[in-house]
């Protein structure tokens, strides 16, 4: 980096035992300009204690709409190589595994064509491309599909789906979680490259309720693995736990939502009331070797997560309490589809999904997208009668 | 010319033997210690996983340094997280130690798993977002160099989620962590007639006002804000923003129209 950038601020935060992303940054400026102007205008942040960035005209790649998101100084004059500093979106392969080879031929490409500076990753899941120029988008992308690369949502698109480590490593999942982003993310290619919806959706996918990817808070559509039928246990090693020291009754027992356990001091047998259990998971967690999920496996539908702006955040609510996820995702794929289609015709600009059933309310979204109620949908029972009835279920 | 729609690469050329051979056949795991876990599958085979702290932002000769760690002890493969954690993935119980000592050897934390606080989710605060309140990086690694010995252990009374966002966008959902450190604007948005007029929409950028504060001014063919209604939530400087950007889609993208009036589809750009 060039002796005369000085970045007092900034060198403050070289210090201290966490690996610290001044260092990225000053390791990508030794050998990029624009990577090199970013200490300085993120230094004068500091000072000013405010951004510098605009968002700017529309920037794109031919055939896309999306997966580019244009970004300008307001201060080209002091730092002229983030005149446009754009961000670049690449697709993560499910579950974020990698091999060497295809990292590093990540790295090679945009080293050649932006900054040097990545995040691994954004927070909907793919790797960000942070700054590059107009001109570069394009020899950018031609080389990221060549190698096998495309790129991400942005817009009033599909956002690219995101998923759990699943079966690959976890004896909790559900469903194959991997196989159904891979396949979700290839099938609505044309929702994701090409924005054409009120505001964006994102789709998450977990495979058991612990949901790992936090997808009941940050998806339109989370789809959580659960079971149908009853946990369960394996006595022998139960009594292994127990005879760890591990205090069952209170650690597990007592913790149980539901209180669906019961153990038995003497003969160290757990014992569940299935019709009680919730499926939270503790009991699983606390003796991954004793109690594994039940064996009719599938995923729960939710819908409405999103985050503070209009409405304020939400965590996503059920809509399907079991569905069977198996490939190809026929009956998946339908219902998310008729959702899409009532959502885009009735939603206003920037509304969420969950936006718009709070605004025309349930009844109006379950029979217009044809879903049956269900008790699993009630958070708890009214507490008044004011209720709403259907013109066709009433003698006028 | 590239070919588009080809989508993200497939998962299964990037797993390990170890995963490929039992996928789905996973019994259990133990937490063997901060930041190590290992599990067997049914058939007796074991994985080992290594879980490692990074800054997110990050150079791309940092990846490389990964890289060349994964190549050196573990055969290439690795995974991150959905916290921006990084995981080397092992079959060889003899590879941990070494591998541990190579990322220590670099500054990299090794740690976040079981009862124990795991990295900071935040995106891009003042390093690249248009509507910051803060910085995000800079509040990270601050946080995290205070709270660094809980990355490393395992007896917390439950694992510890901090998240950062720089504006109420809330980019990254932190309204699901433990923690949330968030970003608030105080003041209400500061209103320049010329650029307004210059394009916007503004009955979108009233509607998207969550407390009606802002208002149509037809005098100045523009907005005003009631400022006692005004909750500083950031919308409307995105709104305007989006609207701008929105009126220029309305304007060059096809596909929008294409979705609401068919005869105006473009032709399709050959894939080739």
């Amino acid at each position: 980096m060039p002796e005369d950038r000085k970045t007092p601020q900034l060198d403050e935060l070289e210090k201290g035992p966490w690996p610290s992303f001044v260092t990225e940054m000053k390791r990508a400026a030794a050998k990029n300009p624009a990577a090199n102007d970013l200490l300085g205008l993120l230094e004068r942040s500091y000072e000013d204690k405010i951004g510098h960035w605009k968002h700017g005209g529309i920037v794109g790649v031919r055939g896309y709409g999306g997966g580019v998101i244009g970004r300008y100084t307001d201060l080209p004059e002091e730092f002229p190589h983030l005149k446009e500093f754009h961000t670049m979106r690449v697709n993560q392969p499910s579950g974020w595994f990698y091999t060497t080879d295809a990292l590093r031929t990540i790295c090679d490409i945009w080293e050649k064509h932006g900054s040097g500076l990545t995040n691994f990753h954004g927070s909907t899941g793919d790797i960000i491309m942070l700054g590059t120029t107009t001109d570069q988008l394009q020899p950018t992308f031609d080389e990221f599909s060549e190698a096998g690369f495309d790129l991400g949502g942005s817009g009033s698109d599909l956002r690219t789906p995101s998923c759990c480590v699943g079966p690959a490593r976890c004896e909790y999942a559900c469903y194959d979680t991997l196989d159904l982003c891979h396949d979700l993310t290839n099938e609505f290619q044309d929702e994701l490259h090409r924005p054409m919806w009120p505001y964006k959706f994102k789709i998450k996918m977990s495979g058991c309720p612990n949901d790992c990817v936090a997808a009941i808070a940050r998806a339109d559509c989370s789809i959580i693995g659960t079971w149908r039928d009853t946990i369960i246990i394996d006595q022998e090693q139960v009594k292994a736990y127990a005879e760890s020291g591990m205090n069952i009754q209170r650690e597990v027992c007592d913790k149980c939502p539901t209180r669906a356990l019961e153990f038995n001091a003497e003969t160290k047998e757990l014992t569940v009331i299935p019709e009680d259990c919730s499926r939270c998971m503790h009991c699983i967690n606390m003796m991954p070797k004793a109690i594994q999920p039940g064996k009719e496996r599938g995923a729960t539908i939710l819908l409405g997560g999103k985050s503070t702006i209009v409405k304020s955040a939400f965590m996503s609510w059920v809509i399907v309490p079991f569905m069977k996820m198996e490939p190809p995702y026929t009956e998946f794929k339908e219902l998310i589809g008729r959702i899409w289609d009532w959502w885009d015709e009735n939603a206003k600009t920037r509304e969420r999904l969950g936006e718009l059933i709070y605004r025309v309310g349930m009844g109006t979204f379950l029979r217009e997208v044809g879903l049956p109620p269900v008790p699993q949908m009630v958070f708890r029972p009214r507490a008044n009668p004011y209720v709403f009835w259907q013109e066709d279920e009433i003698k006028k | 010319m590239a070919k588009i729609d080809i989508g993200p690469p497939d998962y299964r050329n990037f797993l390990p033997p170890v995963i490929k051979e039992n996928y789905g056949q996973w019994k259990y795991h133990e937490r063997v210690k901060p930041g190590v876990i290992k599990h067997v599958s049914e058939s007796g085979a074991e994985l080992y996983t290594i879980r490692v702290g990074s800054p997110r932002l990050v150079s791309v000769d940092f990846i490389r340094d990964i890289c060349d760690i994964a190549d050196k002890y573990c055969k290439g493969y690795l995974r991150f997280t959905s916290r921006h954690n990084i995981e080397f993935l092992t079959d060889d119980a003899s590879m941990v130690e070494p591998l541990i000592e190579a990322c220590r050897a670099k500054g990299l934390p090794v740690g976040g798993t079981g009862r124990s606080l795991s990295n900071i989710v935040h995106t891009q605060g003042w390093i690249h977002c248009h509507t910051p309140a803060s910085d995000a990086s800079g509040i990270v690694k601050a946080v995290m160099d205070d709270l660094y010995e809980y990355f490393g252990r395992d007896d917390l009374p439950a694992k510890l989620r901090i998240a950062m966002a720089c504006c109420l966008n809330m980019c990254g959902a932190v309204h699901c962590s433990d923690i949330a450190i968030l970003g608030v604007h105080r003041t209400p948005p500061v209103i320049n007639h010329e650029i307004i007029q210059k394009g916007t929409e503004i009955p979108s950028l009233v509607a998207c006002c969550p407390t009606g504060a802002i208002r149509p001014d037809p005098k100045n063919k523009s907005v005003a804000v009631k400022e006692d209604k005004c909750m500083y939530c950031g919308t409307a400087i995105l709104c305007l923003r989006e609207c701008r950007s929105l009126m220029q889609k309305m304007m060059v993208s096809p596909y929008w129209w294409a979705a609401r009036f068919p005869m105006l589809a473009p032709t399709p750009v050959s894939p080739g």
